[in-house]
Formats: structure tokens, sequence, C-alpha cells
């Protein structure tokens, strides 16, 4: 059943969708990439989807595709996920929750509003994981990686 | 496309003023914009925000270049075969237009705009239905909110009853709302303020008395005078009496006040314990049961005892510096100045290390709830740790728990420490101003020697107060952050909120009505839009994979969780009027995991009908094929149960369970894999029990195991959240659709996908044992 990316064909449908072709002829619209350790391991472990959720093939590595369908799960990943990385906080409206957060993340400047300490998620020692009130989830990959200011102001809800 | 916005306004808003001179130069003559969107990321889902217009020409979407400012603009006019498309997934909303099944344009946009967004792809469809058919586009009257029925006008995008939320950051005067719980008390408060005075005014009296002792009788007497004996006792007693007075007042206010503190706090707890019992299951899933119960037990109790220790000891400190001050000034106000002048420098210092303190005990409070958080995880579940003998590993979570505790208390005890030797430090030296300038005045004869002792008696007991009222803020900082944390819990609006005019229902005949309805979880959307009508009495299966959403659909109709969008009436009245314990009284649960209160079967199974009878229970009991096994228990009905039953199998608390739902003679029955975790021999009695059940009741059913499902009237499929088959099933047998593969693979005995995860398929499984 599991298949490895000899065994099929994609490429992009006239209707933006991602359109897997089996060894068999099996024709499926609407594939889509998911990572299995979107977090911990990036690049490890791609499964591709039918738009039914089940696991069409499985790509133990990015980097083992062939360039074309390389390019093209990768263009769909970055459609499809979205979990900015916080790089600095510029400014917290409150240090008791709800709180409105200015922050500066790798996919720009953004606000985020964190209706309790509970969203903030400790994934590691270092790493954290914020959701905001609309279900986005934030990224911090390494708190100590962050200026001074932002730490501090972190910290105080930490 | 989505069935959602069905429900939203289509009046156009006004635009945002940065974007208003940039559309208005881009409309043609006679175009006119009929509604617009914000669009907050780019195709590599950055944050970018751009433009979408709907005219009644063309769809506009407009981008601002980043340096010039300029701003670029692509069009789409419009066509029949045009259509906008909106989905979401992962907190990402995504609108695509299609010419005819080409996509010719995508936009990415989070779902803070997700409101407008549903708007907007209708006002589109509007547009596209009017240049079809040549008619004009009707204007629906505005809807209320879809999650609370709040009336909103036509530009809210977020409904303000919803989004009330956000509110002022609390500080320390989140203290000030405890007036609310202590207003009851308000004469006991007043009269343990005057007792308060009185005492106070009584401790000042002594050192008033060493200045004739000092003046009229010692002195004198060093100068060759002898002592006047009357004048001496009269002094002494003087002293006796005041200090007698001063302890009958203190005890009588001390008494008082403690009492009226202790009742504070017996209510803050009560009260936010009853909150919080109302809260919906999702308040529930997002906490952590360690953290709840320290809040409710641990930090009403340290505002109970701020209250009745810290905040009374301050109050009385206060009068005490005021009265001081008042006789100090009134013997002599030059030396009283200069006592005075080391205050306001002590109470800069307070200040100075205030906030410091402030979050560091925030801090210890939450790294305390995690220390009893992990206890909460481990001892639940003490049975897989020891399975797996992780006991180390658990230690020393435990222990690593602790060790966090430990940093945040050194780092604030640094602070801390410091604080203290300080201000003794400057009393000293106060003390010594006082001296100094004291001889200074007596060497000029402006004072008295009696006058000076005097005034050292009364500053040496008023820094010494100020020493422990420097205390004040490290205790005023807990209990605020005390008050903070269950205050938290009160201002939690339930978000399956009280009608606000409740409709009654006279006579429950159990047909049910979905319409529309949606679901989302977070950021997954967990109930696409689900049409079914149920009628009285039917019984219906739902099928389908673990995950396709029965569950949730089930905590929807129990309103254990409210739609998203769309609507569930009973009897023609959406369940949202409907009070809601009025609503759920109509509803027997059986779960799959049935929980058991400790108490005897027969409080268990009156547990929703606690004033049965004897012989209601056991009528129940009988039906539910569970009183036999009752009988051959040593205590019978009277037999203790606890937490989970211990003692008792699984079929067997099962068959008390149902006894439950029976003897609340629900109108609605949902059966929740109620025969999933037990043989198939006890399945045959649990199903002989439900039959029982079953009769005359409007009955829900899941099973994975669709034999179970025989005598439903319809199965419903379900399939990623929403409904891909309705029938029975012959009907569907013949149909050789989804429950046909679904009863093939279950049949040849080789289906994986039901079996292997059939009990996490709703996402509030778990909590929903809590609340059969």
């Amino acid at each position: 059943m599991k298949q490895t990316f000899e065994d099929f064909k994609l490429i992009r449908n006239p209707a933006g969708q991602l359109q897997l072709t089996t060894r068999s002829n099996e024709v499926h619209n609407g594939v889509y990439p998911v990572r299995a350790f979107p977090i911990s391991a990036t690049d490890e472990g791609l499964s591709l989807m039918s738009r039914e959720g089940h696991e069409l093939a499985w790509i133990n590595q990015l980097s083992e595709l062939p360039e074309e369908i390389r390019a093209l799960v990768a263009e769909e990943l970055t459609q499809r996920e979205f979990m900015p990385e916080i790089h600095r906080i510029i400014h917290v409206s409150s240090f008791a929750t709800p709180s409105t957060w200015q922050l500066m993340t790798n996919r720009g400047e953004a606000t985020l509003t964190l209706k309790s300490e509970d969203h903030i998620r400790r994934l590691t020692h270092t790493s954290l994981l914020i959701s905001d009130s609309h279900g986005i989830d934030f990224l911090i990959p390494e708190i100590d990686k962050l200026d001074k200011p932002s730490r501090k102001l972190l910290d105080r809800f930490l | 496309m989505n069935k959602q916005i069905q429900h939203l306004n289509s009046a156009p808003k006004p635009l945002p003023d940065d974007w208003q001179t940039i559309v208005s130069a881009r409309l043609m003559n006679a175009e006119t914009m009929h509604g617009w969107l914000e669009i907050n990321l780019d195709n590599r889902l950055h944050f970018k925000k751009s433009l979408l217009v709907v005219t009644n020409q063309r769809l506009l979407h407009i981008e601002l270049q980043a340096l010039d400012s300029a701003a670029q603009s692509i069009e789409f006019q419009y066509g029949a075969n045009l259509k906008l498309n909106y989905h979401d997934h992962a907190g990402v909303g995504k609108i695509e237009l299609f010419e005819e099944e080409k996509r010719i344009a995508y936009w990415f946009l989070t779902l803070e705009n997700n409101t407008a967004a549903l708007r907007f792809v209708k006002q589109f469809a509007q547009q596209i239905t009017s240049l079809v058919t040549g008619q004009a586009i009707s204007i629906e009257p505005t809807e209320p909110c879809p999650k609370c029925q709040f009336p909103m006008t036509a530009d809210q995008d977020e409904c303000p009853q919803c989004s009330r939320t956000l509110d002022a950051p609390p500080s320390t005067w989140t203290l000030f709302r405890l007036w609310r719980f202590a207003k009851p008390y308000q004469w006991q408060l007043l009269a343990g303020f005057l007792l308060m005075l009185a005492s106070t005014a009584a401790t000042l009296v002594p050192p008033y008395l060493t200045i004739p002792l000092m003046d009229k009788v010692l002195i004198p007497y060093q100068n060759g005078v002898p002592i006047d004996k009357g004048l001496v006792s009269l002094l002494l007693i003087g002293l006796l009496g005041s200090a007698l007075l001063a302890w009958s007042l203190g005890w009588a206010r001390t008494y008082i006040l403690a009492l009226v503190s202790e009742r504070i706090g017996a209510d803050l707890r009560t009260i936010t314990y009853e909150h919080l019992l109302r809260l919906s299951l999702e308040y529930f899933g997002g906490k952590r049961t360690g953290d709840l119960m320290a809040r409710i037990g641990s930090e009403s109790d340290r505002i109970c005892v701020f209250l009745s220790l810290h905040l009374l000891d301050f109050a009385t400190d206060v009068l005490m510096i005021i009265m001081t001050a008042a006789i100090l000034i009134s013997i002599n106000a030059k030396l009283a100045l200069i006592t005075l002048l080391p205050l306001p420098i002590i109470a800069w210092m307070i200040h100075l290390v205030r906030d410091r303190l402030r979050t560091g005990f925030e801090k210890i409070d939450r790294v305390w709830s995690q220390v009893s958080n992990v206890l909460a995880d481990t001892i639940p579940g003490i049975r897989v740790v020891k399975a797996f003998a992780q006991e180390n590993r658990e230690a020393t979570r435990f222990r690593e728990a602790n060790q966090q505790n430990l940093i945040v208390n050194d780092r604030i005890n640094k602070i801390w420490s410091l604080f203290s030797p300080s201000v003794t430090l400057l009393t000293e030296i106060g003390l010594l101003l006082v001296w100094a300038f004291g001889i200074w005045q007596v060497s000029r004869n402006e004072i008295s020697v009696g006058v000076l002792t005097a005034f050292l008696a009364y500053i040496s007991r008023f820094y010494t107060r100020l020493d422990s009222m420097s205390r004040i803020v490290s205790v005023t900082q807990k209990a605020a952050s005390g008050a903070k944390r269950i205050f938290d819990i009160l201002d939690h609006v339930s978000s399956v909120p009280e009608a606000t005019n409740p409709v009654h229902l006279e006579k429950v005949t159990g047909k049910i009505e979905i319409t529309n309805a949606g679901f989302r979880y977070g950021n997954r959307t967990v109930i696409k839009s689900i049409n079914l009508t149920i009628q009285p009495g039917e019984m219906i299966g739902l099928v389908g994979h673990s995950g396709s959403g029965k569950s949730t659909l089930v905590n929807l109709m129990c309103r254990f969780y409210d739609v998203s969008s769309g609507s569930i009436s009973l009897d023609g009245v959406n369940i949202r009027s409907l009070p809601i314990s009025e609503y759920r009284r109509n509803i027997g649960l059986v779960l799959q995991d049935p929980f058991l209160f400790f108490g005897s079967i027969a409080d268990n199974i009156a547990y929703g009908k606690p004033d049965a009878s004897r012989a209601e229970i056991v009528a129940a009991a009988r039906a539910a094929h569970a009183h036999e096994f009752i009988l051959r228990l040593p205590h019978g009905y009277d037999s203790l149960v606890g937490e989970r039953g211990h003692g008792l199998s699984g079929g067997e608390r099962q068959r008390i369970s149902i006894a439950r739902a029976l003897l609340i003679d629900p109108h609605i029955l949902i059966l929740d894999e109620a025969t999933a975790s037990v043989d198939t021999e006890t399945e045959k009695e649990i199903q002989k029990a439900l039959d029982n059940l079953v009769q005359g009741r409007t009955t829900i059913a899941i099973a994975h195991r669709l034999s179970t499902l025989h005598k439903a009237n319809r199965l419903v499929v379900l399939d990623q959240g929403e409904v891909v088959e309705i029938g029975s099933h012959d009907e569907l047998m013949a149909k050789e659709g989804a429950y046909y593969r679904l009863y093939q693979a279950q049949a040849r005995n080789v289906d994986t996908d039901l079996d292997d995860l059939s009990s996490e398929d709703g996402i509030a499984s778990k909590e929903m044992n809590t609340s059969s």
C-alpha cells in the first residue's frame, strides 16, 4: 500500500491541487503533504495523504525526492504550514491575560492574543508553542535566542 | 461552498481609512463597491496586508508595494462560470477563485477574519447570481451572533458578547474586587473597624504618660524634690488601665475580623466552585486538574489569611502611624518633622521592591502549580507508570519541577532578604536622627527630657511597625495574584451560555433537528455541515471511522459544546434558547467508560434523581439487568464503590450507568460506545438492558460494532465531519457505499481502522466521563 517516490507521479492539476498517479494508474486529486514531526524533525518523515485522509505515499526525507516532485511538495507545504516563529516580542499590552502581543516573526510583523497562560506550551526546555485566540500556533524554537527585552517580557508569562 | 455564510449579513461596512483613497482611485464610473475583505497573508503565508474588493462589475485584489507604497491591483471581470471557494486548515483560511474547474487565483488569511471572509464569499456569490439572473441583490436582515444569539449589527465581525473576554489587566486592584464577597458582612466589618480605632488609640496612651512621669517625677527627684507618691500611683494605674483596655479591645477586634474573613474565604471558595461547575467542557479540556484544585483550595485560603491577618495588621499600623504623627506634632512640631523624615524614604523603598516581588510571586505560583500538576498527572496514571516501570522517570520529573520551584524561590529570596535588613537599618538611622536633634533641642531648652523620652518611646514602636508594614508588600502581592487566579475562573464566561430569554418546553416529544451544524475545535474543523432530522422515538445509529465526528456530534446534541454555525433544535426550539439544566434533564447518557462516584450503588443509580424512592432504584436496576449482581455483593445496594468503581467489572459498571440513565426516564437517549469495552457475553447482557432502555425514546447510538445497531431505524454514516449516507441497514447494504465497505470489513474481521482507535474519536470523549 505504501509507496516510495519511484512508484508515483505528482503534478499540479488545473484546479491548483496536487494530483498523484500511482503505478497502477489510480489518480488522486487534492493530495496533500503532511510532516510527521512538524516541530521536532521537520524534514524527516513526510506523508502524502489523499483528500479522504488516507496515506498514499511515505517519504523518508524530503531531500530524497526527485527535484520536480520535491519542488511541488515544498511549495504545497509552504502554503499549508503556518507556524510563525517568534523572533522578537515588541510589546505586550499587559502582563495579565488576556494580553495582546506585538511580534516580529519569521513571517513578518504579527499580533497575537494570548487568552491565558495555559496557551503557552513548553515543548522542550528551550522551546515554546504559543496558541493565539484564533488558533494560530506561534513557535519559539530557542528561548535563549530571543533578545533580552523579549526574554524579559516572555518571562513574565512563564 | 461553505454553508455558514447564509447566517451572515451582507450589508457592506465602511472601509478603513488607509484603503479608502486607494480603492476609490481604482473604481471606474458607475462602479460601486459591494464588499471588501482585508487579506493579511501572502502566498508564502507571510504577514502582509492586501485587499479584496467586490464591486458591481469585478473582483479586485489590491496590493501595496512596500517601498513606494504605490498600490498594484489585479482585476477579475465577472462571468457566470466564476466561483469563490473558502475553506480553512490549521488556522489559515484560503480563498480560491475558480473559472469552471480551473483555479485562477487564491489568497490566504488568518482566521481572525473568518467571519468577514465568509461574508465576502457570499457577497461575491450574490454578484455572480445577479449577473446570471439579472435580478438585483436582496439584502437580508441582520442575524444574531451564531454563537450566543446576541444581536449583531451589520458591521460587526465579532459578537460583542463573545469577544468581551478582553478585559483590562488586573493588578493589586484585583483585591478590591473582593468587596463583592465582603459586602454581606459590612456591619461586622464596620464594628471591627471601630474597635480597631479604639484599641489602637488605647495602645498610644502609655508613651504619653511617660512625659509627666519623667518631667514631674523623675527629673525633679534628681534635682532633690521628693517623689509624689499619689501622682506616681495615679500614673502607674493609668499605664495598667490603658494596657488592659488595649488588650480587651484588641481581642474583640481580632476575633470579629477573623470571623468575617473566614466567612469571606468560605464564600469565595463555594462561589468559585459553583461557577466552575457551570463552565463548559471546553474550559475543563484546556485546564489541568491540579491547577484548578490549587486555585480553589490554597489560593482562597491565602486570601483569607491575608484578610484576617496581614491586612488587619496593616490597617492597625496605618492608623497607629497617623495617630502617632498627630500626637507627636501636637507635642512638638519641629521634632515631629525630623522623626517622620525617614518615612517617605522607606515608603519609596517599598515601592521600588514591590514590582519585582510581585512578578516573582506570580512565578512562584505558576511553578507551584506545575509541581502539583506532575502529581495530578502521575497518580491517576499510576498503573501505566508501574506497568512500564517508569517510576524513576516520574520521580525525576517531580524532582525537576521541584528544582524549578527552588530556583524561582531562590531568586526572589535574594531581593526579599535584602529588603528587611535595609528597613531595619533605616529605622536605626531614624532613631539616631531623633536622638541628635532631641538632645540639641533639650540643650536649648526647647523641649523637656520627658518629651524626648516620649518621642523615643513613640518612634521605636512606630519604626518597628514600619518594618512589619513592609511585609505587607509581599503578602498583598501574593494575595493579589491569588485573587487574580480566582477571578480568572469567575470572569470566565461559559462558552455554552444560558439563554437570556429562556423558552420552557411543556412537553417534550424528542424530535431533534440538526441544520447546517458545523463545529470547530481550536483550528480544526471537526464537523462541517450536518443536516439531520430525528423523529420522536426513532433510533439512529451513528457509524463511521474514528475521528469522523460521531462523538463530537453527540457532544453538540448534549450541548456540552455549542455549534460554531448552524443550529440544533429540540421539538422545533433551538436548544440554545432552552435553560441548560432543563434541557439536559431530557437526555440520558451512557458512556463507554462509565464514571461512578464515591458512594453506595444506590446513590450512584439515583445520581440524576436524588429523591428517587428505593422501589424506583430497584426497578431501574432490574431493567438494566443489574439487580442480580448487585444482590450478590455483600452489602447489596448499599455496597460502596470507589472513584472508578473499583471492585466492579466493566460490564457491571456499565449496567449501573444504564440504570442511572433509565431512572431519570429521559426522552432522548445517547449511547456513546456503550458496549465497546466489554466482552461479547457481557455485551449481550448489556444489549438486553439497552433494549429496555431504548423503548419509546429518541435514541442516538454510537457503536463501532455494527452488529449492535441492528435495532436502529436509520443508520447515519459520518466521514470527516460530514454525513455521507443515511438509511436502514438493508438500504445501505444494497447501495454498496461507505457503510457496505465498513460492514464487509467488519464481517471479514480484518478491519483495523474502526477498532484500533475507537476511544479517540471525539475530541472530548475523555471529558465526557465526568458528566454522565
